[in-house]
């Protein structure tokens, strides 16, 4: 299709701007090239944090002093998960798929506030230097865990004042990136798309941004305090000044639990337009899905007390968090439900992101359902801070996020990049990087209800065959990611050229060609009273 | 060849402007309501000694700052409105005042905080840590971080009206476009509102 439009003579990554070269990809305010900023300098955060937790596992390979010592172990495990939290899952899909296809989901040239949108990688690019800048500078790596539960981190000497900025950094790159979907979604809709015909992505971006917006200045202005207790002794955190250390910790759930479904509703979000695409068939229960999305949006806020279960509240109150996060479990139940539903009677089209997605269904059930386990009062005091918890945990965020992250990458690559990645490769990818998962991580519940705790780097030699079993998973869950990246990179400079719509879509993305043009549409596209964004 | 210039960037949608303020808004209310629940927190457990070093406060200092910021937001109100009507010069001056009544406030501010610092009152200052309850230490402590956060955000509302002015007068802020004006407009509200309550909470309540 030949474009009438002058921008639109070029693609969005073939486009000279005002700069050339990476000028003109660092100071592009275009959605999509930021979409890509943000996927290359998560894709290099990951590949560290990765290492990290090689590195962790390698040290838990054998009980006793392994690779490192007790302070190195504490300072891998703080900043395996503040990389990993703050500078990759959290940001994750919203700040990748969300800069990516928002905007052509909706029928749109642009953000809403596109300056503000590259504003926020910037954002989010001084945080990730600054936390780097603890590692590298100063008295010591941050050893106190990525919670920076008071009363440590305002006392150990280790150099936590970057790291608590830089986290507070990206935190306001995330408020931005929410701000911007908000004011998108509400008033960049193209013509005919009513909100009941917005894609699920789209709902998914929409609940997410609530959260992000509502939840980040939570946790922004708890660090500025523990910033504060260290630099002046304001004694708000501090028992021996007359603060509370537990206080801190339901400030900081109260950002950071809601922030699991930041992380997990855009992942959801993307399996939503996944199963219907490959199973060539209409969303079963649209409206359930987005009722259930915003209502984990909500009730996503009221359940933080359950990382509290040992940490000191009334009887009420914990009768009252376990039981709201009981509820929570619902709406996810119900779409898990939704996207079994789907595939009945569809005619499924075996392709590498319905691998993933199928595959996330199956972690992300495991790790929801362990969830229940520790919801649990009396099985929470059980497994509490075991390595169950860390399996759950990863369950969720690398088993949920990670693999909807994988099978997103592997659905809209084509899209992204205009070429076809090596399917039989991409499969091998898939299930080498699967089988190292569950083996990385099953022996782990198995750990904890053995009653290994987590953060130590040393064991009782009883957990030692468990641990022989986790890290050899690691290494074949490294071989494939490696498969996986080394697969991608290559297709997108080499790859086949991609159709406009190789996998028969059916949502606003796949109408334009691929990779898109600058301004994504030569004509704002109008819905009409019929169409859909599943009508198969 | 023509220079194609990237349309989607002039783009103007006054709503989506105040749209973006009002939820930036929200987030600045949950930064200080955070704050406002830990101070209630602590007041609850340290009653008495609350009133004690509220009593410690300047009130006089306050209700005047407490005054004049009520006049600033009147007077950035009235701007937007001469905006409005195209009369730039009282758009100017009437921002104006509202820059200096901010600059006001601050030095009062100043002054407020010295006298405490040469009672030897500051976090980690001897003469609290020593002298006073862990109650009176909670409400210094308090008292610094939100009148301080506060002072920071008039600091960020003067350097948004600067800009906003520089605007109007270059002609870029005009009656046709003037969400920027509105939402420094906002946002001074905004500052204002949260002086509201802070003033009552650790003036008047004694």
């Amino acid at each position: 299709m030949q474009s009438t439009n002058a921008v639109n003579q070029a693609n969005y990554l073939e486009y000279r701007g005002r700069f050339k070269g990476l000028f003109g990809w660092i100071f592009s305010t275009d959605h999509k090239r930021i979409g890509l900023l943000y996927l290359y300098s998560m894709a290099v955060m990951f590949s560290v944090g990765v290492l990290l937790g090689l590195a962790m596992k390698l040290e838990l390979l054998a009980p006793g002093k392994t690779i490192m010592d007790a302070q190195d172990y504490n300072a891998t495990f703080t900043v395996h998960g503040v990389i990993m939290i703050f500078m990759v899952v959290v940001p994750g899909l919203p700040a990748v798929f969300g800069n990516f296809l928002l905007p052509i989901m909706i029928g749109a040239k642009d953000v809403a506030f596109p300056k503000l949108n590259l504003l926020s990688w910037w954002f989010y690019v001084a945080g990730v230097f600054l936390v780097l800048a603890a590692l590298l500078f100063g008295p010591g790596t941050p050893d106190t865990g990525w919670t920076f539960y008071a009363p440590y981190s305002f006392k150990t000497g280790t150099n936590m004042l970057p790291a608590i900025f830089g986290a507070f950094i990206l935190g306001f790159s995330s408020i931005l990136t929410g701000l911007n979907f908000l004011v998108t979604i509400h008033r960049m809709r193209c013509p005919g798309l009513k909100w009941s015909k917005l894609s699920l992505f789209v709902w998914t971006l929409y609940g997410t941004a609530w959260i992000q917006l509502l939840a980040t200045p939570v946790v922004g202005i708890t660090l500025v305090l523990v910033a504060l207790e260290r630099l002046f002794g304001v004694g708000i955190f501090d028992p021996a000044l007359g603060g509370d250390p537990i206080l801190y910790q339901h400030l900081f759930w109260i950002y950071s639990h809601p922030a699991v479904y930041i992380m997990i509703l855009p992942a959801m979000g993307a399996i939503s337009e996944i199963i219907p695409t490959f199973s060539q068939k209409h969303i079963f229960g649209y409206k359930a899905i987005i009722v259930s999305t915003m209502a984990i949006a909500f009730v996503g806020y009221l359940v933080w007390g359950h990382h509290m279960f040992t940490a000191g509240m009334s009887g009420t109150a914990q009768y009252y968090f376990s039981l709201l996060t009981f509820l929570v479990a619902i709406p996810s139940a119900i779409k898990v439900f939704n996207w079994i539903s789907t595939m009945y009677k569809g005619s499924i089209n075996v392709q590498t992101p319905f691998y993933w997605a199928v595959s996330f269904i199956f972690v992300f059930m495991i790790g929801g359902l362990s969830g229940l386990v520790l919801g649990a009062l009396a099985a929470n005091i059980y497994v509490h801070d075991t390595a169950f918890v860390v399996a759950h945990f990863h369950y969720i965020v690398f088993g949920g996020t990670g693999f909807a992250f994988f099978a997103a990458i592997h659905y809209w690559f084509p899209k992204i990049f205009g070429r076809m990645y090596d399917k039989a490769w991409a499969n091998i990818g898939w299930i080498v990087f699967t089988i190292g998962f569950l083996t990385l991580y099953s022996p782990m519940f198995y750990l904890g209800m053995m009653g290994m705790p987590r953060r130590y780097y040393d064991y009782l030699e009883e957990f030692h065959g468990g641990n022989i079993l986790s890290t050899f998973g690691s290494w074949i869950l490294a071989t494939g990611f490696i498969i996986i990246i080394v697969n991608l990179v290559r297709s997108a400079r080499r790859g086949e050229k991609a159709e406009m719509n190789p996998w028969k879509g059916k949502t606003l993305e796949w109408t334009v060609p691929s990779p898109p043009p600058v301004e994504n549409f030569d004509k704002i596209p109008e819905i009409a009273e019929n169409d859909g964004p599943y009508n198969y | 060849m023509e220079k194609v210039t990237h349309a989607p960037h002039d783009h103007y949608d006054a709503e989506a402007s105040k749209i973006g303020m009002w939820l930036f808004i929200f987030t600045e209310l949950l930064l200080f309501g955070i704050l406002f629940v830990i101070y209630s927190v602590y007041r609850y457990l340290n009653h008495d000694a609350f009133h004690l070093a509220a009593a410690e406060l300047d009130t006089f200092t306050g209700a005047v700052n407490t005054l004049i910021l009520l006049v600033s937001s009147m007077t950035i109100a009235m701007s937007v409105t001469a905006l409005q009507k195209k009369n730039k010069p009282l758009t100017l001056l009437l921002n104006g005042i509202t820059f200096v009544i901010g600059v006001v406030f601050l030095v009062n501010k100043y002054f407020e905080w010295g006298a405490k610092f040469d009672h030897g009152i500051f976090p980690g200052s001897a003469t609290l840590t020593e002298t006073l309850s862990q109650g009176e230490i909670l409400f210094f402590g308090l008292y610094f971080i939100m009148t301080g956060l506060h002072a920071l955000h008039i600091i960020i509302g003067l350097v948004f009206i600067a800009v906003v002015m520089w605007k109007v007068a270059k002609g870029k802020v005009h009656a046709e476009r003037s969400a920027l004006l509105e939402n420094s407009g906002l946002y001074w509200h905004l500052v204002d509102i949260i002086w509201i309550f802070l003033f009552p909470l650790f003036y008047l309540i004694v």
